[in-house]
């Protein structure tokens, strides 16, 4: 029996167990809108194209799942392009499918149309466009096996609206006919034996080893393995910005995040280690600071699933191409057989007891608020976290509140942090906290947000409310573009360029309650914890609680752009011990 | 440009790929994205319809030969990538050009043209159309010697390369292959 283009679109993305997309419909793809009214597929209706794109990214992240973001042609697509370089820059699996002019309109500047594959050709792990209805089923198997496997990333479908017309035969693609249509992909996801051999032998000779946790071990779902490895061994752990909750933040071995606002402790420990284990992370700039005086004394072991970040930044002396869950957990068998048989590691004991000296002597710190003086942000995570229900998950923006989130938040588990780290896409946390929310009902999702940052995406909170999706918002009000303010006191001499927003407008409360949430403000330390108990306590709609807080407190520990590590800026109160860390 | 004192900085990556629309965008694309240097390229259909092969040279000096080859192995299109070392494999290059002859001229061009083995493609009143195939090298020097006579117009395709033929052990051209 015959169907539609449109009918088998659908019927695609239900036999690739979607069962929920996000988007929002328009001329080109609205054929394919029509038979969405029979399916088991909950689609969420978004304000703005981009947020489609966050929430299914933000959905990605805490399910594992690829996330489906679903609009029509032109403007749609173009809106698209932020939330897919965004999935790109992060190795988030999604699929985007965007409507297109007719075949036959292609190419005559039709309207609404423009050239999504060609614009989005970059920012993508692969896209097409499907010219005849019965490529669909191939193509959406394909696109989802591409965005899942490997590396993963983003994909994107452009269906031209005479091929979701047309009629089409059924028919559902084997595996084989799938791998068989893709001769060129074929990821490597069993690590080289002689090279686990080779890294378990550097890992027992090292006496200062750290293990280096990206990203791509949560992506591998390694989390697992990884406390296996790191306990196995001894050896302390950092989890960069798109790691966190790969170790527990509370587990004796995690020294938390590295990196430009990463904590003194784990940022010397690489500077410092003869050995980096890098597992799944890719040496970004963030991480590594000025790269010829980034850990001048480490050999490093490089696990990577995608070739190409082995040597791109930091030539490994053990490379390894292979998912990072087969590699650790083959890389622990190797270990525990070397032990077996007699092979001792080396003493580790003097690094262990410089590293607890190091965390002794540089913990995370601010100075807290006189009372009746401005609220600091960092108060207000610490009451956040504190009060924060088992499970919760915590998203967030780009900026200054996004490093506090990361310092001062507790991680205690895998998949309960969404951030944009590659890209740094200001506007992030509320769309991409609410596709968290749609992917996990059952756990409190909160985003914390900048006031910079929510006035670019706020309007999804609408959506959130509609659809009944009740995530909590925590706006960090500096009335500044916070972390450009630090940049500009730091290194422009306090010349501050276009970075005041405003202490008046826009009224946050009364905006949230306009977009059916519940609106709070908070001015004085005392009113943060009763504020956060009452949205905590608040289940049936979002919550607004906006923080207004102190615009002159800065991120500290900070490695200033384009300096060494080894020159890293210390919070004031312990900047004069500064030598220890060397 | 002296295409000759360059050569050692060349390289030459076969490229083959499915055939499919876009495909030389993607890899265009990515050498843009990526501030990677063409040299040089040549696309067509391979032995396999549903596959064609880029041959293209790249300028090593300005990007890493194994960032590129690792970059372009990650578009779902690339199928196979063989990095040609110039003493191991056979290089070929079509040249046409257009000499402005006056009467006298024309029967050096011609010489010329003879003596590298090219031919004679058209001949106007006050100018002839020669060409010439062969290793790029020989198309260099050719060129040379043309230029004293005065080029109207001048094309060159771009090497293509394969393997040579090895014929005491396996090839020594460095595969990468999916699978």
């Amino acid at each position: 029996m015959k169907i539609t283009g449109a009918q088998a679109l659908i019927r695609a993305l239900e036999h690739e167990s979607v069962d929920v997309m996000f988007g929002l419909p328009g001329g080109c793809i609205l054929p394919a809108y029509d038979p969405l009214l029979e399916s088991t597929i909950r689609h969420i209706l978004v304000r703005h194209e981009q947020g489609a794109g966050h929430m299914a990214q933000g959905y990605a992240h805490v399910t594992g799942r690829p996330g489906v973001a679903m609009v029509t042609s032109g403007p749609a697509a173009t809106n698209m392009v932020t939330p897919l370089c965004d999935a790109y820059m992060d190795s988030i699996p999604m699929v985007a499918i965007t409507g297109q002019v007719s075949t036959t309109a292609i190419g005559s500047d039709a309207f609404q149309e423009c050239d999504t594959v060609g614009i989005t050709r970059s920012v993508t792990k692969h896209n097409e466009l499907v010219m005849s209805a019965d490529d669909i089923p191939m193509l959406v198997r394909q696109a989802f096996h591409i965005a899942t496997t490997g590396r993963p990333g983003p994909t994107l479908l452009d269906v031209p609206k005479d091929v979701l017309q047309a009629q089409m035969t059924w028919h559902w693609p084997s595996d084989d006919e799938v791998a068989a249509a893709l001769p060129g992909y074929r990821p490597t996801t069993k690590g080289h034996q002689k090279m686990i051999k080779q890294a378990a032998r550097l890992i027992l000779a090292a006496e200062r080893p750290v293990l280096y946790v990206g990203g791509g071990v949560l992506k591998a779902r390694a989390a697992e393995a990884l406390r296996e490895l790191a306990e196995l061994t001894g050896i302390h752990v950092v989890t960069t910005l798109m790691a966190r909750g790969a170790l527990p933040d509370d587990h004796p071995l995690c020294l938390g995040m590295p990196g430009m606002h990463g904590n003194a402790t784990a940022v010397a420990a690489m500077q410092r280690a003869d050995l980096l284990i890098a597992l799944g992370a890719r040496f970004d700039d963030r991480v590594t600071g000025r790269l010829d005086g980034f850990a001048p004394d480490a050999k490093v072991i490089h696990v990577d699933i995608d070739p190409a970040e082995q040597g791109k930044v930091r030539r490994p002396d053990v490379p390894i191409v292979g998912d990072c869950r087969y590699v650790i957990e083959h890389l622990v068998t190797a270990l525990r057989q070397m032990m077996e048989s007699g092979n001792e590691q080396a003493d580790t004991s003097a690094w262990k007891s410089r590293i607890s000296g190091w965390q002794e002597q540089f913990p995370l710190t601010y100075t807290p608020s006189d009372s009746g003086h401005a609220l600091k942000p960092q108060f207000c995570l610490e009451q956040l976290r504190d009060a924060a229900p088992e499970g919760t998950i915590l998203a967030s923006g780009v900026g200054q509140h996004q490093m506090w989130a990361s310092q001062y938040w507790n991680f205690k588990e895998p998949y309960t942090w969404v951030n944009s780290g590659g890209l740094g896409t200001m506007g992030f946390a509320v769309p991409a906290a609410i596709g968290a929310k749609v992917g996990c009902p059952d756990r409190t999702v909160w985003a914390v947000d900048g006031d910079g940052c929510f006035q670019m995406t706020a309007q999804e909170l609408v959506t959130a409310s509609v659809e009944r999706i009740p995530v909590k918002i925590g706006i960090l009000n500096n009335s500044y573009l916070g972390m450009v303010r630090q940049w500009q006191e730091m290194f422009y001499d306090e010349r501050y360029s276009e970075v005041y927003l405003s202490t008046e407008l826009p009224d946050f409360v009364k905006w949230a309650e306009a977009m059916g949430c519940v609106g709070i403000r908070v001015e004085s330390p005392e009113e943060v914890a009763p504020a956060i108990d009452k949205a905590n306590s608040i289940n049936d709609r979002p919550v607004v609680v906006e923080f207004r807080v102190d615009a002159s407190e800065k991120v500290f520990p900070m490695v200033p752009a384009g300096a060494s590590n080894d020159d890293l800026v210390l919070p004031a109160s312990q900047s004069a011990q500064g030598a220890a860390l060397r | 440009m002296n295409r000759s004192d360059k050569r050692t900085t060349h390289h030459i990556l076969s490229v083959l790929v499915q055939n499919r629309p876009g495909v030389l965008a993607r890899v265009a694309g990515l050498f843009a994205r990526r501030g990677y240097n063409i040299f040089s390229l040549a696309v067509a259909p391979a032995e396999n319809d549903l596959q064609s092969r880029i041959t293209i040279v790249v300028d090593v000096e300005t990007s890493p030969l194994e960032q590129i080859v690792k970059q372009l192995f990650k578009l779902i299109d690339v199928v196979k990538i063989s990095e040609l070392d110039p003493a191991d494999s056979v290089e070929r290059e079509l040249l046409l050009a257009t000499i402005r002859s006056v009467p006298d001229a024309r029967s050096q061009v011609i010489e010329l043209t003879s003596i590298f083995e090219g031919k004679i493609l058209a001949v106007g009143v006050d100018a002839i159309t020669v060409s010439l195939e062969g290793h790029p090298a020989k198309l260099d020097d050719f060129e040379a010697l043309l230029d004293g006579y005065g080029i109207v117009e001048l094309q060159r395709t771009g090497r293509v390369a394969l393997s040579k033929l090895d014929r005491t052990a396996r090839a020594r051209a460095t595969t990468r292959k999916a699978g």
